[in-house]
């Protein structure tokens, strides 16, 4: 196996006193799909949030594309530049169109002319087929579109890895199944991807590997046919019976 | 509930159509809203009998017995019978601009009415552009160079002699836009991640809102003169509009607060998931909406100030309350006050309504623009 | 997370550079300010410190609960402006309370003719500067009052004039009795006395607050959620059942803490005082300026007093709001 993406060893965190990371080992290949999934408040999110720096942990390591997050201060700027991040609640800027929300950053942060920052943004906006509402603001999608925007927006900083955080669980039912395709599209293209979701239909056809959580802790990691197959422990099985339609 | 046959022969069961008629009109509703029960009723009939006695008296003395000419001796004759608007007629001079020369009052009236446009202007939505900020320079300017004079043939008048309600107006425009930077900046220390910053801002806003203004005039008058170096010295109403600004920094810090702490946090995530520098964040994303969002507490935060500005008349600033003072200090019209505290009274009171009135108008607009 | 040495290119060693400097400002505009004005303070002949609050002050204090003549020392016209503040303030709060919640709940009457007075009251009041208003009150009792030698009998015993108001005082003598007020050709005598200048400023801060306690007090009443209102509604509640079980428990929660801060405003409001003349602490301390010129010490007096009201109103504030707080996970 090549060198990892993603490693993280023996990471650690809490908050306050709730520990809500245990010893968690990770590593992630290049081009590797995969879900995490687990009952509420077993970590997951808190995991992925780690990777791009917006929770800190506090024991253990984090390297992300050769870089470890510390303390330093280009560290956290230089994992972030490389990572995107989709969140449940899609979290678009309310106050700029829809381009707008896409051009903020690479203007901003890579210092990309406004012509090329609006090119690569209409590039990214056709991929998740969504050009037509370019300078429409958030409130005026649907939520399905503007978790597709949102996608774009994180596309649009050229990342290596894209993490979401359920993306589809604010969604109206109706709505899940074009943020769906939009995260397979990408998944075909060949990019890392974490995603945290209860879409046991996506892990299935989609993930190279399921990650399980419980109480802060990688329970076990398997391929999806193993994972839904043959789970080897208890609360896998109790889990997978609760989320699995019968 | 109607009978399915209301709905008529013609109507299709299911399409939609006008609801049908309310029952009775205005006159039920007035029914109702006056005599919808039996206790209701009771102050109606209360209240009506209170009006019926007080109405044609106020009406009598505010109008049909007053005198409205400047004549001091058909003003006695009254005997206090009906109102003496005779005195606004003689002092709304005074009141309006205090001890500002004379001969020269077209200059205040002039610089009053450029503020007051510029105000008005900076209402409405469409105006909130860059260029808003160059327009209020200049007014600002216009303002100062009428007040002031000294150059282009005006006769140079010393802020000691301005008074009335130029200098409430200017004290509130002051207060109110140097209070925003400040406000901004101890609002973001507040929230800051470093505790020293945060224990400064929080200390400078607690201490602040904790005493009353007049305190804080006192420092103004008292010992900024005191502690101030040479250079900076400054007049009286520099130092009385210094002061004031601090105070309402305080003020206009949790205002701001208040904007900042209402956006989701999912805001600020993401915008560092961007790759946002903390600062480009706030200048992008954050501040941008939590302003927008607390646009009506700014209006009712300058509403107050310029309420607050009467104030000033205690450390000796002649606005339109210390104004009013001015011209209730002679003997011969003194009897009057009454109808002098009406005059100004009526003056904050529309100036006040009208800005509520806008706030609550803008409150509805600008949520209505947030939403589809 | 691993944490490297404390450098400046840390977020942790930026943060302590950060503070550092702020530190090293704040100390040095300390440093000038205070410098300075002990350069001007000696230039102008100014003592500093407090040892003058135990010298004679020479002026006189005509009301309030503590006795105070002018051979008395500034601390103890202190004590007497702190005296006054209080009592004007409690006094206030004491009838605002009431005539705020009536007028608060009137605005939100069905009856049309009382919604609109209602609303007329807290229109008018709040958009009228308080000191306009204390100006008016006090004009309005020493100019347009009978003169004090032919009062006013507004009950038997109670007498309104140019002079003030006079009341029945209980005294303690011998038992329980009433010490009653007299009219005299140089106006009433005896009981219980009210100056124009504490009427004055208790029914201007009264008036004005229960403006704003109106306010208070409707949005209270309209924050509690529609469903609340409709699920009692639905249980077969009654209407007055609604509002005593229902409504008002909820609303309170949400009026006592802006309630507090207009109790809060009123005592502060209560330093307008100084603009009518009746001696509040403020208006104490600005006569103790003018004498003995000593600013600094008598402006940090006032901003201890009022800075040690808000604390103990504070933690009376969470006491109460650990008693009220909804019970959530």
């Amino acid at each position: 196996m090549a060198e990892p993406i993603i490693q993280l060893t023996g990471v650690n965190k809490w908050f306050g006193s709730f520990h809500v990371l245990r010893d968690v080992d990770l590593s992630v290949a290049a081009g590797e799909r995969i879900v995490v999934c687990g009952p509420s408040g077993s970590g997951k999110s808190t995991l992925i949030r780690c990777i791009n720096g917006l929770e800190e942990h506090q024991e253990g390591r984090i390297v992300v594309d050769g870089v470890e997050l510390t303390d330093e201060l280009g560290s956290v700027d230089r994992v972030r530049r490389e990572v995107g991040m989709v969140f449940q609640q899609w979290n678009l800027f309310p106050h700029l169109t829809a381009l707008e929300n896409l051009t903020l950053a690479p203007t901003q942060v890579l210092k990309l002319p406004r012509a090329e920052a609006e090119e690569r943004a209409r590039e990214q906006l056709r991929r998740v087929h969504i050009e037509r509402h370019a300078d429409k603001y958030p409130g005026q999608l649907s939520g399905g579109e503007q978790q597709r925007v949102a996608i774009a927006r994180a596309l649009c900083m050229q990342p290596r890895i894209m993490l979401f955080d359920e993306p589809t669980s604010a969604l109206d039912p109706e709505m899940v199944k074009e943020v769906l395709d939009a995260m397979l599209e990408l998944a075909q293209g060949g990019m890392t991807m974490l995603v945290v979701t209860h879409e046991m239909g996506f892990a299935r056809s989609v993930a190279d590997r399921v990650v399980f959580m419980d109480q802060g802790r990688i329970v076990e990691q398997k391929a999806p046919r193993e994972f839904f197959g043959n789970p080897e422990h208890e609360r896998t099985r109790d889990f997978l019976a609760k989320v699995l339609p019968r | 509930m109607a009978a399915p046959s209301a709905a008529g022969p013609s109507a299709p069961a299911g399409v939609a159509r006008p609801p049908p008629p309310r029952p009775g009109g205005a006159r039920a509703w007035l029914r109702a809203s006056l005599f919808g029960s039996p206790s209701s009723a009771a102050a109606t009939l209360l209240l009506l009998a209170g009006l019926a006695w007080l109405l044609p008296r106020a009406l009598d003395w505010l109008l049909f017995r007053a005198v409205f000419r400047a004549d001091y001796e058909a003003c006695r004759a009254l005997e206090y019978t009906g109102a003496c608007w005779g005195f606004v007629a003689e002092k709304h001079r005074l009141v309006l601009f205090g001890r500002y020369p004379w001969g020269e009052h077209w200059r205040p009236l002039l610089a009053t009415l450029i503020l007051v446009a510029t105000l008005a202007l900076s209402g409405h939505p469409r105006a909130w552009r860059r260029g808003l900020l160059a327009v209020w320079a200049v007014a600002l300017a216009a303002f100062v160079l009428l007040m002031r004079g000294g150059v282009l043939g005006l006769s140079r008048v010393e802020s000691g002699s301005w008074g009335g309600l130029p200098l409430t107006i200017i004290l509130t425009v002051v207060a109110m836009a140097a209070s925003l930077p400040l406000g901004i900046g101890l609002a973001l220390g507040r929230r800051s991640r470093l505790p020293l910053l945060r224990a400064v801002s929080t200390l400078y806003i607690e201490l602040v809102r904790g005493v009353p203004l007049i305190t804080v005039l006192f420092v103004a008058s008292f010992l900024f003169p005191l502690l101030l170096p040479a250079g900076l010295r400054l007049d009286a109403l520099g130092r009385v509009a210094l002061g004031m600004t601090l105070f309402q920094a305080a003020y206009m810090a949790e205002v701001v607060r208040a904007g900042l702490q209402a956006l989701p946090r999912g805001q600020g995530e993401a915008a560092a998931a961007l790759g946002l520098s903390t600062w480009q964040a706030q200048r992008r994303v954050i501040l941008p909406q939590a302003l927008l969002l607390v646009i009506p507490n700014f209006v009712n935060s300058l509403l107050s100030t310029f309420l607050d500005t009467s104030l000033v008349t205690v450390v000796s600033i002649y606005d339109l309350t210390g104004a009013l003072r001015l011209a209730l200090g002679d003997p011969l019209w003194r009897n009057f006050f009454l109808e002098g505290y009406l005059f100004v009274a009526a003056i904050y009171f529309t100036c006040c309504l009208a800005m509520s009135r806008y706030s609550r108008w803008l409150e509805g607009r600008l949520s209505s623009g947030r939403r589809r | 997370m691993k944490r490297g040495r404390l450098s400046w290119s840390t977020r942790s060693g930026r943060a302590l550079a950060w503070q550092a400097a702020l530190l090293l400002l704040l100390v040095l505009c300390g440093w000038a300010l205070a410098s300075h004005a002990a350069g001007s303070l000696a230039e102008r002949q100014i003592r500093t410190g407090f040892g003058f609050l135990g010298q004679r002050a020479g002026f006189d204090i005509g009301e309030g609960p503590v006795p105070y003549g002018p051979a008395d020392s500034y601390l103890r016209a202190f004590a007497a402006g702190l005296a006054n503040t209080l009592r004007v303030s409690l006094l206030g709060i004491l009838l605002a309370t009431p005539l705020g919640a009536l007028v608060g709940l009137g605005r939100l009457s069905r009856n049309l003719l009382l919604r609109g007075l209602c609303g007329a009251w807290v229109e008018v009041l709040r958009n009228v500067p308080l000191v306009i208003q204390l100006f008016a009150w006090y004009l309005a009792i020493t100019e347009l009052l009978p003169e004090a030698a032919s009062p006013l009998l507004l009950a038997p015993h109670v007498f309104l004039s140019k002079g003030g108001l006079q009341l029945p005082l209980p005294a303690l003598a011998g038992g329980l009795s009433l010490e009653l007020p007299e009219v005299t050709a140089f106006g009433v005598q005896g009981g219980l006395s009210l100056t124009p200048e504490f009427l004055a400023l208790l029914a201007g801060l009264t008036t004005a607050t229960s403006a704003s306690i109106a306010e208070v007090v409707r949005a209270g009443v309209l924050a509690v959620p529609r469903g609340q209102a409709e699920a009692a509604l639905a249980l077969g509640l009654s209407r007055r059942q609604l509002v005593r079980k229902v409504l008002l428990p909820q609303a309170l929660r949400v009026i006592v803490p802006p309630l507090t801060s207009q109790y809060l405003n009123l005592t502060k409001n209560s330093s307008l005082a100084v603009a009518i003349g009746y001696p509040d602490v403020v208006s104490i301390a600005n006569t103790a300026i003018n004498q003995s010129g000593q600013a600094l010490e008598c402006i940090l007096l006032i901003m201890a007093v009022y800075l040690t009201v808000n604390l103990c109103t504070a933690l009376l504030m969470n006491l109460y709001n650990r008693r009220v707080a909804l019970v959530e996970r």
